[in-house]
């Protein structure tokens, strides 16, 4: 028997408290809107859990149609939903990571303006996601795509009467938009080659079809275009830039539309596509030599990051990298298991830094959050410490915690999996150890007491706090003091405290999750409950080239080098850091200010579009042509009546001189002609 | 004789209609116009349509001239100002009157040219005109009764003074200084006040809108 | 012998000169008197077609003509009473109030 699980419930459900929310919310109390916010992601996640306990029941894939969207002619779209393994596990994890941030919203927010606007938002991202995860072709998935890049772009320009928060929501959105430019021309493709958009009708499809060697094949192209997407979306290398400015939106959004979910539909995309890419060896290497190299690319920008935001934004470009850099070996359990790891700790770290700079009333410079702190921070929010701890030891690969079996899983299947490269696990294993360092540094000067804690009353810091503070270059962005702006100190900084239980609770969770959420993985047992959506057909022999317990032991040493690395240079002796600094002064202005890439970037591209567009396009398109076109056009009425006007003169002898000319015409032809 | 008497009163007709032309008072020209009226007549009776000729005389030249020259008198009509206002009659006038006699003149001579007119070729009674009057051509006799009517009932209503028309006294009223004389102000029933010469060129005066403006009630 | 076509050519040239009139007279009763001599000249070619084709209908039409002349000289005298009364001028180029 084949239950009917109503599949499409669980992102309406989203959909309705984004409704009232939006339509009703401004008449209701803060606590009502709260509460409306989210209670239909809570029904949302519930109707989940019920989907699960069905899941023995029913056959999967698991494919559930609406009446058509789209019946133009030959072409038929349904409303068509897929449950397999794999959209089984996203459900989950957006539903359930979705619900406790949305719970820790509701005390994170208090504060802020525009309360039930917020949760209308993120509700309504909540839906897009679903859709996402849950569609059963490409269209659908891609109206996903687009609803979460969109609700990115609110819930980033949040704060919209801060100029730098629209404009990093604008950011956001157009390089999304660059991305789903290729993406769109890769659906292009996948429609005209296989007449559908179905994933079983295209799947069914792609697996008659060999494994392309060449350099150009229908579905290495189709890769590649369906990649550049995922680089947009997932911010890699080289449409990533607008992933660290989207942390001017509130923390929770940081965390879970980019950490937890929303940058992951690139992953769960190529993951979905597996039957594509597994047969365009070009297309999987492409995708394993950009995620290694974002990975360890954004891990150097980390390494020297003050606000603790922008060191997870980094973190999460880095951890993304690993995450296509398992679906480039062909590894994409293993990518998976990474992705839901990452969503457990990185979803932590943000909400724990959300809870600090709760504390802190709005400071988000991590050397300052030590110095204001006396004692260190962590006296005083001990919760948020301890969870920040676990979930820092997780996304260091400290073995035990979750982090640890995915990112090792990945870095094994890298280098002996069945499309294998030594040189890119290399890289991956030094983005490891840089991630370690990164990581502990962060947690070490956030929470530790540092070695002056003196001062509490100069938020600008002691002696040698303005030593590092003057050694800032001009490239340091201010946007964390306008971040302080949006803050109103309603608490003094000197008196940091620990978050409502509605912070706190959702924290404990996921630093379980954080903790434990690895052992699933155990004897490869989330893999293989993966397998069958991953099962393509193509089966390569692996590269045992080291046994696995021994690429485990270099990863857990570099997981603690990088540990001992932080604790050296700012724990035991900061003169060291400050040391290192000055005689790689050079080195350091290009890791601080990320390599320029963003200058860069407006000088070859924003710039001279912005000139072209004003120039030509405004100056010349809009206002000459066509308003000059429609103006010409008046204009021209104009001066021809103005110029037939003067044939009326009022004057007698002026008509009759008119008549007289007619009739000499008329007389002409009458004479000439002939009337009969 | 026949073409003695239709060069001479031809002449006559011609010069007169060139002096109609060329005079600048209007007086003159109605003065021309009769001489013209006489000397159509006296073709008329060449061409056998005696009472046409006669009708002529009595009605057009005896009637309706004498009409004319009383509103010249009426209005001390003198030389106008010398406007020179519409460029197109400047421009096409001449050619156009040239151009429409060689069409004509053309067409004539070409058509007609041998067709000969012998006095008394053609007599018309006088008995014959009435019969025809009252048989063929009845209706338009009896409609020109109305249009008699029309024209009197028209002519009294549109010249009467506008207060003798809504039977109230009359009213002052600012003069334009193109207006010639104390008679033709008198005789519009306006006080004879800054009565210029002849010949001035008005200078459009601001408080003479309100004149025309009410005045323009009037010309309707 | 006198030809019918110089009866007609007179015709014609009188009527061109009350054409010449109308467009270069200045005063508004100039212009009428032109109109009038127009008319005569319609009326000297109908007189003269009436003997040619020796119809009556010619004569018959210049009667009629010379009734509506009557008529319009009375109504139009009339109406030139009232404008002048009106714009206090007889310059017919002053009259141009239909100007656009």
């Amino acid at each position: 028997m084949h239950p009917n699980l109503h599949l499409w419930l669980i992102p309406f459900l989203c959909f309705l408290g984004f409704a009232c929310n939006l339509l009703l919310g401004r008449t209701w109390s803060q606590k009502t809107a709260g509460w409306v916010g989210v209670l239909f992601p809570a029904a949302a996640f519930v109707d989940a859990l019920w989907v699960v306990s069905q899941w023995s029941r029913i056959t999967v894939p698991y494919l559930e149609t609406h009446s058509p969207w789209i019946a133009a002619g030959p072409l038929t779209i349904p409303y068509g939903f897929q449950l397999d393994q794999l959209s089984l596990v996203m459900m989950l994890i957006v539903t359930g990571v979705g619900l406790l941030i949305h719970v820790y919203s509701l005390g994170y927010m208090a504060h802020e303006g525009g309360f039930y606007r917020f949760f209308a938002y993120l509700n309504m991202f909540m839906f897009f996601m679903l859709l996402l995860v849950l569609a059963g072709n490409y269209l659908l998935m891609f109206i996903g795509w687009e609803g979460v890049g969109f609700a990115s772009y609110v819930l980033i320009g949040f704060f919209f009467r801060k100029d730098s928060a629209s404009a990093a929501g604008m950011k956001a959105f157009i390089t999304n938009r660059i991305g789903d430019f290729g993406f769109l021309i890769g659906l292009f493709f996948i429609f005209d080659h296989f007449h559908s958009f179905d994933y079983t009708t295209v799947f069914a499809q792609v697996r008659q079809m060999p494994v392309e060697h060449a350099w150009s094949g229908l579905l290495t192209v189709i890769g590649l275009l369906l990649f550049v997407g995922a680089t947009g979306k997932s911010a890699q290398i080289p449409l990533y830039v607008w992933l660290p400015d989207a942390m001017e939106g509130p923390t929770p959004v940081s965390a879970l539309i980019h950490a937890a979910t929303m940058v992951t539909a690139g992953v769960y995309m190529v993951c979905r596509s597996a039957a594509i890419y597994d047969r365009a060896p070009l297309a999987l290497s492409v995708v394993l030599a950009t995620g290694a190299l974002t990975a360890i690319f954004a891990a150097s920008i980390g390494i020297l990051q003050r606000d603790i935001k922008k060191v997870l934004a980094y973190s999460t470009v880095s951890q993304l990298g690993y995450m296509f850099m398992a679906c480039g070996a062909m590894a994409y359990g293993a990518g998976i298991f990474h992705l839901m790891t990452h969503a457990f700790f990185k979803g932590l770290l943000f909400l724990g830094a959300g809870s600090v700079i709760h504390a802190m009333s709005g400071e988000q410079d991590m050397f300052r959050i030590q110095a204001l702190a006396p004692g260190g921070l962590r006296r005083y929010v001990p919760i948020t410490f301890w969870t920040f701890l676990i979930a820092t030891c997780a996304i260091s690969g400290i073995p035990g915690f979750s982090g640890f079996f995915s990112k090792d899983k990945i870095l094994y299947e890298v280098l002996s999996g069945q499309h294998p490269n030594a040189f890119w696990w290399a890289v991956g294993t030094i983005a490891a150890l840089m991630t370690s360092f990164y990581m502990f540094r962060a947690l070490f000067v956030t929470f530790l007491a540092g070695p002056e804690t003196a001062a509490l009353s100069h938020p600008t810091g002691q002696e040698p706090r303005a030593v590092e503070a003057h050694s800032v270059d001009a490239g340091f962005t201010a946007g964390h003091a306008e971040h302080q702006a949006a803050h109103p100190p309603a608490h003094e900084a000197a008196h940091p405290h620990e978050s409502p239980a509605s912070m706190t609770v959702p924290l404990i969770i996921l630093g379980i999750l954080a903790a434990f959420g690895g052992y699933i993985g155990l004897g490869d047992r989330f893999e293989n409950f993966l397998a069958p959506v991953f099962n393509t057909g193509v089966v390569l022999p692996t590269h045992p080239a080291a046994s696995e317990l021994s690429v485990s032991l270099i990863s857990i040493s570099v997981a603690v080098v990088g540990l001992l690395l932080a604790w050296f240079y700012y724990v035991k002796n900061r003169q060291a850091a400050e040391n290192l600094k000055h005689s790689l002064a050079g080195l350091y202005r290009l890791v601080f200010n990320k390599y320029w890439i963003d200058e860069l970037y407006g000088l070859v591209f924003t710039r001279p579009l912005a000139a072209f567009s004003r120039v030509v396009l405004w100056r010349i398109v809009d206002v000459g042509m066509i308003d000059g076109t429609v103006n010409g056009i008046a204009t021209f009425a104009r001066g021809v009546g103005s110029g037939l006007r003067r044939q009326e003169s009022g004057n007698i002898r002026s008509y009759a001189s008119w008549v007289g000319l007619g009739a000499v015409v008329v007389v002409l032809y009458v004479l000439v002609v002939g009337v009969r | 004789m026949h073409p003695a008497l239709f060069f001479i009163f031809g002449g006559i007709a011609l010069a007169g209609a060139i002096n109609l032309l060329v005079q600048r008072a209007p007086i003159y020209s109605a003065l021309s116009l009769v001489a013209v009226m006489g000397a159509l007549a006296v073709l008329f009776l060449l061409l056998g349509a005696e009472f046409i000729a006669f009708i002529q005389i009595i009605v057009y030249a005896g009637a309706i001239m004498v009409l004319f020259v009383f509103v010249i008198m009426l209005l001390n009509a003198d030389v106008p100002e010398p406007t020179r206002r519409s460029k197109v009659a400047q421009a096409i006038g001449y050619p156009v009157m040239a151009l429409l006699l060689v069409e004509l003149a053309g067409f004539f001579a070409a058509a007609f040219g041998a067709t000969p007119v012998r006095t008394g070729g053609y007599l018309v009674q006088v008995a014959a005109v009435g019969q025809a009057l009252f048989h063929e051509f009845l209706l338009p006799f009896e409609v020109t009764s109305v249009l008699f009517l029309v024209g009197v009932t028209g002519a009294v209503l549109l010249a009467a003074r506008r207060e003798e028309r809504h039977g109230a006294a009359p009213r002052a009223t600012r003069v334009h200084a193109g207006v010639p004389t104390r008679a033709m102000a008198e005789a519009l029933s306006v006080p004879p006040n800054a009565m210029g010469g002849a010949v001035i060129e008005p200078a459009p005066q601001p408080e003479s809108e309100p004149a025309h403006a009410r005045a323009q009630g009037d010309g309707r | 012998m006198i030809p019918l076509s110089y009866y007609l050519i007179l015709s014609a040239i009188l009527f061109c000169i009350g054409v010449a009139g109308f467009f270069f007279k200045r005063d508004i009763v100039s212009i009428f008197i032109s109109i009038e001599l127009m008319l005569n000249g319609v009326n000297l070619a109908f007189v003269a077609f009436s003997h040619a084709l020796h119809s009556i209908s010619g004569n018959l039409f210049v009667f009629f003509v010379m009734v509506v002349a009557a008529a319009e000289a009375a109504v139009g005298l009339a109406i030139i009473i009232a404008v002048v009364r009106a714009r206090q001028t007889l310059n017919v180029d002053r009259m141009d109030l239909m100007k656009l």
